[in-house]
């Protein structure tokens, strides 16, 4: 990563934590949720950049979740990176144990696997009285390492908590796309023979890189399940892992800052699409969609990217 | 004298079809071996056999006095075979320098995948050891050329220099210089061996090219039908009007092809 990316990252970091005070709480409720599921969506850019889109991405994002609520509902655990942890370790062996069958496949097979895969864990939310069935249950709101706010504060504490895990987040991925097993993601699109013939198993660089992306989707609904303090079977239906990759496209897979961004203007089109529209808000949603795909076509990454090099244009004509 | 590669009664059949059948080779090191033969005769089979990427149906296949024989191909080339393709296997779309680097910094990241995560692509050494590959090569100039558009021989040299990034001991060539204009079928080929040379490498290159593999092979092997029906020195072997006739019709002058070199 180039220092200017690293300093500017810490800079926007900086500045979001010490503004959130001053918002209002509609805003910071809604960034919460956001900066959660761009978390989804970064394990999502993982995969992408290997050719490959999961339609049930949901699947470790409610298994993180209901580790938490499962948590606060049945013991006294309270404390938020606990919780955190819980969701984020058996997401991530869900991962581990999704991926032996799911790095076998490629494309539409890889898709319709994960979303099947999925719709399982939906039908057995559903079925289940003990995990709330289909009205799922709520959860109890965490502790800070002993310490509760009440109010407002409760709302920050989780805002600032979901803003450290997102910069830790997009830190731990930028270096991994700069190493050499997280270069080989474009090369798994172009040729897999010519990996396996440098001494690489394709299978299991891709299986690594569904754990990364299903650990990443767990923190993101364990986090989730903490700020809408309730979870349900939906977290896991195949709308929410549309929604996912809705987001992905509107990012790109061309930058990490790009997730977050997607997410956040996601959310917010999503919020005023309801106000404005409130029984057609999916069409104002679709439009947008359209609209990125037809002239963004490599998303709001790919702004980054033209600004960037523009930027190096310049130096270098300054630079003669 | 042992041989470096021994390739022991091999058969591959696809269903009833006959692909290669009772195949024995034993390689020197160093040499460098020309495989001849018509197209569908078995030369790419055998190629692939000893490389992984098609398990034999019979017999055995030894490196270095060790049993390779099924092994998956990312195993065999971690051991120190490698091989490039008739079509190249490069990343389309990314640069040379990336092409180059990825298989530089895959050749050395040894420890598995989690190393391979915890290592930076770009170390001092890897570019380092990438941009003497790409200059050894002679693509130095299409560094930052996108792989997609190159002309097919520096595409065919890329997939080379990629092969040989991880130092094999044994490398398979599969028809070099097919796509490659006459004129510069030599060219192409005196980079490959001379960069070669410094390696140390056994060389095992198919061709139907009668002039590159006389100008550039040591010993030659005549496939038809599947079998090895010659295995000898280039000039004894491709003058045989037998070879001649059933790797490359009966049309070739020998007078011509001796006087050449006469």
């Amino acid at each position: 990563m180039t220092l200017r990316s690293l300093v500017l990252g810490t800079l926007v970091f900086l500045l979001v934590a010490a503004m959130a005070p001053t918002l209002p709480v509609w805003l910071v409720s809604l960034a919460t949720i956001a900066l959660a599921n761009a978390l989804v969506v970064l394990g999502l850019i993982i995969l992408w950049r290997a050719g490959l889109v999961p339609f049930g991405q949901a699947l470790f994002y409610a298994v993180g979740a209901y580790s938490v609520a499962l948590i606060t509902r049945y013991t006294s655990l309270r404390d938020v990176l606990v919780l955190i942890a819980a969701g984020a370790v058996l997401s991530c062996f869900t991962a581990f144990l999704a991926g032996f069958l799911l790095a076998r496949y490629r494309e539409i097979f890889f898709a319709m696997l994960s979303l099947a895969m999925s719709m399982i864990l939906y039908g057995v939310l559903v079925k289940t009285e003990t995990l709330g069935s289909t009205d799922g249950f709520g959860v109890e709101p965490p502790t800070y390492i002993g310490y509760a706010p009440q109010g407002r504060m409760h709302l920050l504490m989780l805002f600032w908590l979901v803003l450290a895990f997102c910069a830790v987040a997009a830190l731990l991925v930028s270096l991994y796309f700069r190493s050499v097993a997280g270069a080989l993601a474009v090369p798994v699109r172009d040729s897999e023979i010519r990996l396996e013939f440098l001494g690489i198993s394709v299978n299991r660089l891709i299986h690594l890189n569904l754990v990364i992306a299903g650990t990443l989707a767990g923190i993101g609904g364990a986090l989730a399940a903490l700020s809408i303090e309730h979870v349900d079977p939906n977290m896991s239906y195949w709308t929410t892992s549309g929604g996912f990759v809705f987001v992905m496209v509107l990012a790109g897979a061309g930058s990490v800052a790009a997730a977050f961004v997607g997410s956040f203007v996601f959310e917010l089109l999503k919020s005023i699409a309801y106000d404005i529209l409130p029984g057609t808000w999916q069409m104002f949603l679709g439009a947008a969609l359209l609209l990125t795909i037809l002239f963004l076509p490599e998303g709001i990454g790919s702004l980054f990217a033209r600004l960037r090099r523009r930027r190096q244009r310049q130096s270098m004509s300054a630079t003669p | 004298m042992s041989a470096i590669l021994v390739v022991r009664d091999l058969e591959k059949t696809f269903g009833l079809l006959v692909a290669a059948h009772d195949i024995n080779v034993a390689v020197p090191p160093l040499q460098t071996v020309g495989i001849i033969g018509a197209n569908g005769a078995g030369k790419t089979t055998f190629v692939n056999m000893i490389t992984g990427h098609l398990r034999p149906s019979k017999g055995a296949i030894f490196f270095d006095g060790r049993d390779i024989t099924g092994r998956p191909s990312r195993e065999i080339t971690r051991l120190g075979i490698a091989r490039s393709f008739q079509v190249p296997q490069v990343f389309a779309s990314l640069t040379v320098f990336e092409n180059m680097c990825i298989a530089t910094a895959v050749a050395h990241a040894a420890g598995g995948l989690l190393a391979q995560a915890l290592t930076p692509l770009h170390s001092p050494d890897t570019v380092a050891e990438a941009e003497a590959a790409l200059e050894l090569f002679r693509i130095a100039s299409y560094r930052q050329a996108l792989a997609a558009t190159l002309p097919q021989g520096v595409r065919k040299l890329l997939d080379i220099a990629m092969a040989v990034a991880g130092a094999p001991r044994v490398l398979l060539l599969d028809e070099p210089t097919s796509g490659i204009s006459i004129e510069e079928k030599f060219g192409l080929m005196d980079v490959v061996m001379a960069a070669l040379k410094n390696g140390r490498i056994t060389v095992l290159f198919v061709e139907h090219d009668m002039d590159i593999v006389e100008r550039y092979a040591d010993r030659v092997l005549a496939f038809y039908d599947g079998a090895i029906i010659a295995d000898g020195p280039p000039i004894a072997t491709l003058e045989n009007p037998r070879i001649q006739e059933l790797i490359s019709g009966p049309k070739l002058n020998v007078a011509v092809l001796g006087s050449r070199h006469a």
